[in-house]
């Protein structure tokens, strides 16, 4: 296991799929205006109407942006992955789109997004990985982790469809495994902290 | 993506090799997603590493083909983006309809979905008769398809729901007949309907237009090599012509955004000149 010190969080990662919902608009009603950039990416039906962008948008600090092409990466900006794109994050200031293939029927895919994420910011990035019916974000999960991120997996007991966070426990991707209704307050005392916290044990 | 290790010196020295070898520039390509798509090229072929996909670049016959297929996303669809093909329906033919003749270009076609999308609509505004849709796209194995207009059949459902989303009408299986699992599209679209390659990076203008399509490519660009490449479009169009992106994609920051104007709101269409 890589080693836990202390460190500057650049960077959160959130991915979700079926019954996600509710958690991502916590964590994004919670998080605070601390310089992080928040990255979500959430499956969902193609929403021209962006949707979800301002359901965010009206319970958030920060602001919400559906990321276009090669868009610049700031702090406190939560930035949702556009549906029927994969993103990427391209360099620590750029996004990129990319229309390829699906990933476990997915675009965008949450691996894909975690992995560009992972080899850019390293150890300075927060994984979160919730509710779904999809093997898509484990294995990106655990890239987060190799790189010496520090993944959170919401406990699969308290999600709508375990199925997902129980893939990534699986693979050994979690740091730490969390109730849904606990992930958003626990983000915001490691980002206060700015240190990974040890919640058993 | 699992699969074997490339690191970015790796993806250096195989793009020096396809631009000093075979005139292939992917140098202004955006890196995350070149470097997933050799990662799954590697993976796909089932390489045990870098060396080797080098080496068969190399010595096999047919492995540029390969490599320069996998890099450029092929992917697309009829009507993807049901809402931009119904703006054209509804504001933009009925502008073309008042020219003599109508030249459209599909700059990075892939496999011609949306040049044959575009085909129906016309034929559908009455003005298929005087068109000519060039399409062209870097990679010359999916160029051949737009000769055949062959689909998979399996897609028809799809397609046929993004058909009837963007406005279309009529019943989306009268334009195909289906053979095994093929959809093939009637000959009169493909008789108007010029299909060749052309390298956005390197080759140049070839003829001027009333409306360029260029959807979904610029993304893989990075912004200096997106300019050039809006730039040679502005060159490539009428007075009063109009350039179509990818719904993501936009031309607000590029050089040439002063030549033109946001011709729909919601749609990612811009008006030159006006
Ligand atoms: C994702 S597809 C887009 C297809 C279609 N326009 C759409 O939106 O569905 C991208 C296409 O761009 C082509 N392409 C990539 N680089 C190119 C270049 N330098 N010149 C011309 N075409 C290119 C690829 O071969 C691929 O077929």
């Amino acid at each position: 296991m890589a080693q836990r010190h202390l460190r500057k969080f650049k960077a959160i990662v959130v991915g979700g799929s079926a019954g996600s919902l509710e958690i991502v608009l916590k964590i994004a009603e919670a998080l605070p205006l601390a310089g992080i950039v928040c990255i979500l990416v959430v499956h969902r039906r193609n929403d021209p109407d962006s949707a979800l962008a301002h359901l965010i948008a009206a319970k958030s600090k920060l602001k919400v942006r559906e990321v276009e092409d090669k868009e610049t990466i700031a702090g406190d900006v939560i930035y949702l992955a556009p549906p029927d794109y994969h993103l990427l994050v391209e360099t620590d200031v750029n996004f990129a789109l990319d229309a390829s293939e699906k990933v476990h029927f997915s675009r965008p895919s949450i691996d894909v997004c975690f992995e560009s994420a992972a080899a850019i910011y390293g150890d300075a990035l927060i994984g979160v990985l919730l509710s779904g019916a999809n093997a898509d974000g484990a294995a990106g999960l655990k890239m987060i982790r190799d790189a010496g991120g520090f993944c959170i997996v919401q406990n699969p007991a308290t999600a709508e469809v375990p199925y997902m966070p129980q893939q990534a426990i699986n693979q050994d991707a979690a740091d730490e495994v969390v109730d849904g209704g606990e992930i958003h307050k626990f983000i915001v005392e490691m980002l206060q902290r700015n240190t990974p916290i040890r919640k058993q044990n | 993506m699992e699969g074997p290790i490339l690191t970015d010196e790796n993806l250096t020295l195989l793009l020096d090799e396809l631009y000093q070898s075979y005139g292939y520039d992917f140098t202004s390509y955006a890196r995350a997603s070149l470097k997933r798509r050799v990662s799954r090229l590697m993976m796909l072929e089932k390489l045990n590493g870098f060396s080797e996909l080098f080496y068969r670049l190399r010595h096999e016959d047919d492995y540029l083909k390969k490599v320069v297929g996998e890099l450029t996303v092929n992917v697309t669809e009829m009507f993807r983006d049901p809402t931009f093909f119904r703006a054209l329906r509804e504001s933009v033919l009925p502008i073309l309809a008042t020219h003599p003749f109508v030249r459209i270009w599909h700059a990075g076609c892939a496999s011609g979905e949306e040049v044959y999308s575009m085909a129906i609509l016309l034929e559908e505004a009455g003005i298929l008769e005087k068109s000519l849709l060039y399409a062209t796209d870097l990679n010359p194995a999916v160029i051949e398809n737009i000769q055949k207009g062959i689909f998979p059949l399996s897609q028809m459902r799809q397609y046929s729901e993004n058909y009837i989303a963007s406005g279309g009408k009529k019943d989306f299986s009268s334009y195909y007949t289906a053979k095994y699992e093929y959809a093939k599209f009637d000959g009169r679209f493909k008789k108007k309907m010029i299909a060749a390659t052309h390298n956005l990076v390197s080759d140049r203008s070839f003829n001027e237009f009333q409306l360029i399509l260029c959807r979904n490519v610029l993304i893989y660009f990075d912004k200096d090599l997106q300019d050039r490449v809006l730039t040679l479009f502005n060159d490539s169009l009428e007075k009063l012509g109009f350039l179509a992106l990818g719904s993501k994609e936009n031309l607000r920051y590029s050089s040439v955004a002063k030549s033109f104007s946001q011709f729909s709101i919601k749609e990612k269409i811009w008006r030159k000149g006006i």
